[in-house]
């Protein structure tokens, strides 16, 4: 009697959680939605309703003031960007020139530097945490010290300058040096990338080496046929990563510089164009098909990096054929 | 091959050189900004270099907290920093465990739908969000800080958890369900304990993506100082009293910004490559 009553709850928890297994088998795919929901909910609202909407804008006059729906104006816009902006060319040339020297010096210097510290020699650890602190600087601390290291008349680089006997450099308000300084910024934490390019290169199998060290070839040899081309997804990825993030400079420009562009708008880079037609100008509209263009060209060299990286990435694939 | 002695040694001394020179440039500005910050107020407009300040003014760093209000500041960064995180470790990692390991439909098309966001540039949704968030008055509020951050809306941390999830072997996941554990249970006993690297590794993202944030807050905060952050402060202070009398407490500030961000990554350091890393090797 005792046992009868003591056995049936038992029974009944474990044919509960039977049941619960089972309901949470056949709504396996109910349960995979549930869990996507907050991103999906979230691409929605923060993602895919605002590029459309952003799409829209940029073929309207919509500004401050605008009241109810703005006043379709078809490619008004971007017939004017191309044709009156005076500022659209200035910040594409700006941006372009700080991405043509910024990347691939970044990225060479990223390189030559894990290429060192992947040597086995002592004391690396200190060193490549001495090569990477620069980039765990949060970017508005990095770029108020470089207002401050490259002041014209207290900051380090000047003093150091006329310490060796050179000319000090007005870095932050003489037009010809602002890009320079803006790259220089851009350098100093190219950490990020070495860290990438550090793994990369410890993951490369230590046999092909000793196979081409046996075949008698030279150092020199092993980096070209050895690391460039296994290295070369890492690079890709590298590059285009920079690519995108670096025409979108912003915070870097509006700290050191201000939103003006600095002395002949030799600093305004094409986000501050953006932002200033936006936030200052209040010409939404406007500042939309700005930013339209910058998708289009964002978009374009992902495409293009994309499709080319066939031809020259190598990502291991043949071999395993081979094999 | 054996090498020579000496050759390998004047080869070490060569790297060396070449090293240390490189660390020495790299470092040059961090150290300027430690010295600087230690400065009195007359020592900083003397034209003259002086690495090591005389006298050493401890006294910048509690006088900072007296001119500014680095406490409120804290208090505001530290609201979105929290929110990023439980962003960052609850819905990413059930979206990303859904996307690497239970079955439904459309479930390739959803991830390359989360795979084209990671190529859209903020800046194509930066003013509708601005509007869609001025119309609904939330504009000088934490509100479009914290609510994306609240619903994991980062694509790149979900890949990150997909990728790393997908690697565990899928005997442990079937032995699991055998076992009797639900999606739940297999999600939270297997896959969070043994996911450690990876979560490390984004939650070191997402505090750093929140710390450093300035846009953001500029567009949405800029006018209201009662919740500035203290990328926001910081970025005052440029202008404080002229820009050049300032320039050691501008530093002194910084210091608390770099020294938060140098403690998270010194204790998260080892797990970071691994969890971003692993998931190449536990693929195998």
């Amino acid at each position: 009697m005792h046992a009868s009553l003591n056995a049936e709850p038992k029974q009944d928890q474990a044919s509960w959680k039977i049941r619960l297994q089972e309901w949470w088998f056949r709504n396996r795919a109910l349960i995979g939605f549930a869990f996507i929901f907050p991103w999906f909910a979230g691409f929605i609202i923060f993602d895919a309703a605002p590029f459309i909407y952003n799409l829209y804008l940029s073929f309207t006059d919509y500004q401050i003031g605008t009241v109810g729906t703005p006043p379709w104006i078809g490619f008004d816009n971007y017939v004017e960007i191309f044709t009156e902006d005076k500022f659209f060319g200035k910040s594409m040339y700006n941006t372009v020139y700080y991405l043509g020297f910024s990347v691939p010096l970044r990225l060479i210097f990223a390189f030559l530097v894990a290429l060192i510290l992947n040597l086995r020699v002592r004391g690396m650890e200190l060193y490549r945490t001495l090569f990477y602190v620069p980039s765990v600087v949060p970017l508005v601390a990095a770029t108020v010290i470089f207002a401050g290291f490259l002041n014209t008349r207290y900051g380090f680089l000047n003093q150091f300058l006329v310490l060796i006997g050179a000319t000090p450099v007005r870095w932050l308000s003489s037009p010809d040096a602002i890009k320079p300084s803006l790259i220089l910024l851009s350098l100093w934490g190219f950490g990020g990338q070495m860290i990438i390019f550090l793994a990369g290169l410890q993951s490369i199998p230590e046999d092909l080496y000793e196979a081409a060290a046996i075949d008698g070839g030279t150092g020199w040899h092993r980096l070209i046929h050895i690391t460039v081309p296994l290295m070369t997804p890492t690079i890709f990825f590298n590059l285009l990563l920079a690519l995108i993030g670096g025409f979108q400079i912003f915070e870097q420009v509006f700290i050191l510089i201000g939103t003006n562009g600095g002395p002949l708008q030799a600093g305004l880079v094409y986000m501050l164009h953006v932002y200033n037609k936006a936030f200052r100008d209040f010409e939404f509209g406007y500042s939309a098909a700005l930013s339209v263009i910058l998708f289009l060209i964002i978009f374009v060299l992902t495409l293009m990096v994309v499709y080319t990286s066939n031809r020259w990435v190598f990502y291991g694939d043949a071999q395993d054929d081979d094999s | 091959m054996i090498e020579d002695p000496r050759t390998r040694m004047v080869r070490h001394i060569m790297i060396y050189v070449v090293l240390t020179a490189g660390a020495i440039v790299m470092m040059v500005p961090l150290f300027w900004t430690i010295s600087t910050s230690l400065k009195t107020r007359d020592k900083i407009t003397i034209r003259r270099l002086e690495l090591i300040p005389d006298p050493i003014a401890w006294e910048n760093y509690p006088y900072l907290f007296e001119a500014r209000p680095i406490i409120r500041y804290t208090r505001n960064t530290m609201v979105i920093v929290v929110a990023s995180l439980f962003g960052a470790w609850v819905p990413c990692t059930l979206a990303g465990y859904a996307f690497a390991r239970i079955p439904f439909p459309g479930r390739n098309i959803f991830f390359g739908i989360l795979l084209a966001t990671m190529m859209l540039p903020y800046v194509v949704r930066l003013i509708p969000l601005f509007l869609f968030f001025d119309e609904i008055g939330w504009t000088r509020t934490f509100g479009p800080l914290i609510l994306p951050r609240l619903l994991g809306h980062n694509a790149f941390y979900i890949f990150l958890y997909r990728q790393f999830f997908r690697g565990i072997p899928e005997d442990i996941y079937d032995s699991a369900r055998i076992d009797g554990c639900s999606e739940f249970g297999v999600w939270w006993r297997i896959f969070m304990p043994m996911s450690r690297p990876v979560l490390a590794a984004v939650s070191i993202f997402a505090f750093s993506f929140a710390w450093n944030d300035f846009l953001n807050p500029l567009i949405y905060l800029g006018s209201n100082k009662e919740l500035w952050t203290l990328a926001l402060g910081l970025n005052a202070l440029q202008g404080f009293e002229g820009e050049d009398n300032s320039l050691n407490l501008i530093m002194t500030f910084s210091m608390l910004m770099i020294i938060p961000m140098l403690l998270v990554f010194y204790f998260g350091q080892k797990h970071l490559i691994s969890g971003v890393t692993a998931q190449g090797s536990l693929k195998g």
